[in-house]
C-alpha cells in the first residue's frame, strides 16, 4: 500500500532532527559535522536560488520557473553522492542537482528567460540539459549506461524524474532495457505527490518503488526530505551499478511545497492542510535541528551560509538581467552540423528582408 | 448572441456536445479539477462527473490508445493533448491506429475521436510548447484536420468535430484563447460543415490564405494593403484536410495570385500542398508563382527569438508584394 512514512521508508534523520539508526548508516559513516554543515549550506543556497528565480519571474525577468521548494534534500542528498564522471539526465526541476554538478547560475535561467535553447554544455558538467518531455530522459540515461558498460568504464548514469513520469511508456521501457542489459543506471524518482494537478494516486495504486522489482530491478523508498537518507540510498545504488550489479530504482518520498511552475495555481486542486502538514517535515529545518543539537549551527557558520546565499542570489540576478539579447539571425544557428542549402537560402532571404527596412530608412511599415 | 473568449467558446461547445450525447467523454491530463492548463474544460468535471471528464495519468500514448478502445465500444472520446509538443508520444496511436481502423476493418469500426491540440507560438513559452505539427497529420490518410480562428467557429466546429464519425484533429491557436468575439449559441450547426473554408475579406488583386492564429494577421495585412491601394482576398482555411479547393480555386481564378502563410516550417508544410495543388488546378490563371510566408525550417526557437521565426504583418505584406511582382525584399534576386 501507498504510504508517506512507515516501515518501508529509509530514514536516517527524523523530522524532529534526530538521527535514526538503520542498516543504511554505513553508507554515510563518513558524514561528520563539517560535512553535515556542507549539506546544510547546499540546501540553503539551493533554496535561495529557487526563491531568487521565482522573484525574477514575478518581476517579469523570467518567463517561467519551476520551483523545487521542498525537494532540496532529495536533490542535494543524491546529487552529492555522485562522482564527477557519473552522468545525470534530469527533468526541468533539478536545479539542486545542477548546482551539485557545478552548473553556472546564469546557465540555469537562460532557457527560462527565453534567450537560448539551453544553458550549460552537458559534457562540461556531465549533466544533460533539462528535459521537458516527461520521462524521455529515462531512456537516454539507460542508453548512456549501456554505452558506459560497452566501454568497460565504471561511471553511472542517473535519471531524475517525477511520480507522474512513471506513467509514461518511456520510463517503463527504460526499465525493460536497463534490466535486460544490466545497465549501470540509477532511476531516481522524486515522488513529490503531484503531477501538476494530479495526485500520485492517479499514477500509481501502490508505492512507485514497488514497480521496479517487476522489471527485475531492485528498489528502495527513502524519506525524500532526509538528506542523509537520500545520500545513503543513492550511494548504495551507485555502488551496485559500479560493481556490475545493474540498475536500481529509488523513490524519494517528498513534497512540492510551491506551485508546479510559476504559471500554476495549486489552490484549485490542493488542500491547504496538506501543505501545512508537509511544512512540518521541511528538509532544511530538520537538518538545522540536528546541527543545533550538536552545536554546529553557531553564529559564524550561519553567517557564512547566509552570506554565500546572498552572493549566489546576487550572481543569479546579475547574470539574468545582463544576459545579452540574442542576435537577429541566431535562430538559424545549430540546426545542422553542416550547411543545409534550403536553410541557408532561408537565412539569406530573412537577412535581405531585415535589410530592406534599413534601406527604407529603418522601422517597419 | 453573447460575447465570449475563444477559450470559453470551446468550453461552451464541449458542454453542449456532452449534453447532447451521453457517449461523449473527455480525457486528458489535468482537465478535471484544474480545468486544463488553459482552463478550457473549466467546471465540466464538476457538472458531468469524473467518469465523463477523465483526468488521465500522465501518458499520451495511453490517452489515445484507450480512446481507441472506448470508440470500439461506441463512445465518442474527446482527447486533450496539453500542448502541441506532447502529441508526439501519442503519434504512433494516432497515425497507426486511429487513422487506419475504419479502413482496416472495411468500415465496420468507427473512430469518432476528437483530438484537441492547443498549438502554435507567440506566447513566449518554453521548449515543446509552441509547435505547429499539423502537417504530420494532414499527411496521414484517414484523419480530418481542422483549425479554427475565432470564437464562433470554435463553438460550432468543436461540436461538428465531435459529431463527425471520422477522427478529427482539432488545432486550437492558443495565442487566441483570450480573444473575445460574438458567439451565437443557437446557430445552426449545419451551416458549419467540417470542410469549408471561408472568405474573410473579399478582394481582387491577390489571394491570401491563412488558418489559426495567422488569420487575424492576414486580415490586418489586407487592411494595411488597402491603404496602399491593394485589394487582398483573405481566406480562412478552417479545414486543413480535406482542403476546400472549390473556395481556393474560385479565389485564385479571380485574383491570379496566391500567398499562403503559416507558422509551421516551410518544407513539406501546408503551404507546399496548397501551392502545388492550386498550380495544378489553376495554372493558366496564375500570374505569378504561389508564395509561401512561413516559419523557418528550424526547431521552434527560444521565446526571445520567436518573433524572428513567426510570420508577422510585414513579412506577410512582403510576400504579397512578391506575388504581385512589386518591389520586395528579394527583388534583386532572380527566381526568388
Ligand atoms: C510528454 C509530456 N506530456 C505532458 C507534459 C506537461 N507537463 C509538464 S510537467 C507535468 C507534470 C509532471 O509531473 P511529475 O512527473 O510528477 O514531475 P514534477 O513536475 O512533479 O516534478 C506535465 C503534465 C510534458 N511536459 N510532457
Amino acid at each position: 500500500m501507498r504510504s508517506v512514512s512507515g516501515e518501508n521508508l529509509v530514514q536516517l534523520l527524523t523530522p524532529e532532527g534526530t538521527r535514526a539508526a538503520g542498516p543504511y548508516d554505513e553508507w554515510v559513516a563518513d558524514i561528520d559535522g563539517a560535512r553535515l554543515q556542507g549539506l546544510y549550506e547546499d540546501m540553503v543556497v539551493v533554496r535561495r536560488v529557487d526563491q531568487e528565480a521565482t522573484a525574477l519571474q514575478r518581476q517579469g525577468e523570467l518567463a517561467l520557473w519551476p520551483p523545487l521548494l521542498g525537494q532540496e534534500a532529495a536533490q542535494i542528498g543524491s546529487g552529492r553522492a555522485l562522482r564527477k564522471d557519473d552522468f545525470v539526465f534530469s527533468s526541468y526541476r533539478e536545479n539542486g542537482v545542477a548546482y551539485c554538478r557545478g552548473a553556472d547560475y546564469t546557465d540555469m535561467i537562460r532557457v527560462w528567460r527565453g534567450n537560448a535553447p539551453s544553458g550549460w554544455d552537458p559534457y562540461e558538467i556531465n549533466m544533460a540539459t533539462p528535459q521537458v518531455i516527461i520521462g524521455a530522459q529515462a531512456l537516454h540515461a539507460t542508453g548512456y549506461a549501456m554505452a558506459t558498460k560497452f566501454d568497460g568504464a565504471d561511471s553511472v548514469a542517473v535519471a531524475y524524474f517525477g511520480d507522474g513520469a512513471t506513467s509514461q511508456g518511456d520510463v517503463n521501457e527504460a526499465m525493460v532495457f536497463a534490466a535486460s542489459f544490466q545497465a549501470p543506471v540509477v532511476f531516481f524518482c522524486q515522488n513529490n505527490q503531484w503531477a501538476i494537478s494530479e495526485p500520485v494516486t492517479l499514477q500509481a495504486q501502490r508505492d512507485i518503488a514497488d514497480r521496479a522489482p517487476g522489471f527485475g530491478i531492485p528498489s528502495v523508498r527513502v524519506d525524500g526530505n532526509d538528506v542523509l537518507g537520500c545520500m545513503a540510498v543513492t550511494r548504495e545504488a551507485l555502488d551496485r551499478a559500479r560493481s556490475g550489479g545493474g540498475p536500481s530504482f529509488i523513490e524519494a518520498v517528498t513534497y512540492r511545497m510551491g506551485p508546479h511552475t510559476t504559471a500554476d495555481d495549486p489552490t484549485r486542486y490542493r488542500d491547504p492542510n496538506e501543505l501545512e502538514d508537509w511544512k512540518g517535515r521541511d528538509p532544511i529545518d530538520r537538518l538545522a535541528k540536528l546541527l543545533e543539537a550538536e552545536g554546529l549551527l553557531a553564529g559564524d557558520f550561519t553567517d557564512r551560509v547566509n552570506a554565500k546565499a546572498d552572493e549566489v542570489a546576487g550572481l543569479l540576478r546579475h547574470g539574468c538581467v545582463t544576459l545579452p539579447e540574442p542576435g537577429e539571425l541566431d535562430v538559424f544557428n545549430n540546426v545542422y552540423t553542416t550547411p543545409h542549402p534550403v536553410l541557408e537560402r532561408q537565412r539569406e532571404h530573412y537577412s535581405r528582408y531585415l535589410a530592406s527596412f534599413e534601406a527604407a530608412g529603418g522601422g517597419k511599415r | 448572441m453573447s460575447t465570449m473568449t475563444f477559450g470559453r467558446a470551446i468550453n461552451t461547445g464541449l458542454r453542449k456536445a456532452m449534453e447532447h450525447d451521453s457517449k461523449v467523454v473527455l480525457i486528458g491530463e489535468d482537465i478535471g479539477k484544474l480545468g486544463g492548463v488553459f482552463r478550457i474544460t473549466d467546471e465540466l468535471q464538476k457538472d458531468f462527473g469524473a467518469h465523463r471528464v477523465i483526468d488521465a495519468p500522465l501518458a499520451e500514448s495511453a490517452i489515445l490508445g484507450t480512446a481507441v478502445g472506448m470508440a470500439y465500444r461506441g463512445y465518442r472520446p474527446v482527447c486533450e493533448i496539453q500542448f502541441d509538443g506532447f502529441i508526439y508520444p501519442a503519434f504512433n496511436q494516432i497515425v497507426s491506429q486511429v487513422a487506419k481502423l475504419h479502413y482496416r476493418t472495411q468500415g465496420r469500426v468507427k473512430m469518432p475521436l476528437t483530438i484537441r491540440v492547443p498549438f502554435g507560438g507567440g506566447i513566449g513559452a518554453a521548449e515543446h510548447h509552441s509547435e505547429s505539427p499539423e502537417a504530420y497529420f494532414m499527411h496521414t490518410s484517414g484523419l480530418r484536420v481542422i483549425s479554427v480562428s475565432n470564437p464562433q467557429d470554435a463553438f460550432a466546429m468543436i461540436q461538428q468535430a465531435i459529431a463527425c464519425d471520422d477522427p478529427v484533429l482539432f488545432f486550437e491557436p492558443k495565442r487566441r484563447y483570450h480573444v473575445k468575439g460574438e458567439v451565437d449559441e443557437e446557430v445552426d450547426l449545419a451551416s458549419f460543415p467540417l470542410e469549408q473554408a471561408r472568405v474573410e475579406i473579399p478582394g481582387d488583386d491577390v489571394t491570401l490564405v491563412a488558418y489559426g492564429a495567422l488569420v487575424q494577421l492576414a486580415k490586418d495585412a489586407a487592411l494595411a494593403a488597402r491603404e496602399e491601394g491593394l485589394s487582398v482576398e483573405v481566406i480562412d482555411l478552417r479545414s486543413l484536410s480535406p482542403l476546400d479547393f472549390a473556395t481556393l480555386e474560385a479565389s485564385v481564378r479571380k485574383t491570379g495570385r496566391l500567398v499562403i502563410t503559416h507558422e509551421a516550417a516551410m518544407t513539406g508544410g501546408l503551404g507546399a500542398e496548397v501551392a502545388a495543388s492550386i498550380t495544378e488546378r489553376c495554372f493558366y490563371h496564375l500570374e505569378h508563382a504561389p508564395v509561401r510566408v512561413t516559419g523557418f525550417d528550424i526547431p521552434y526557437p527560444p521565446a526571445k527569438m520567436e518573433h524572428h521565426h513567426l510570420p508577422d504583418l510585414d513579412r506577410i505584406l512582403d510576400g504579397v508584394d512578391r506575388a504581385l511582382g512589386r518591389t520586395n525584399s528579394l527583388s534583386d534576386l532572380e527566381g526568388n
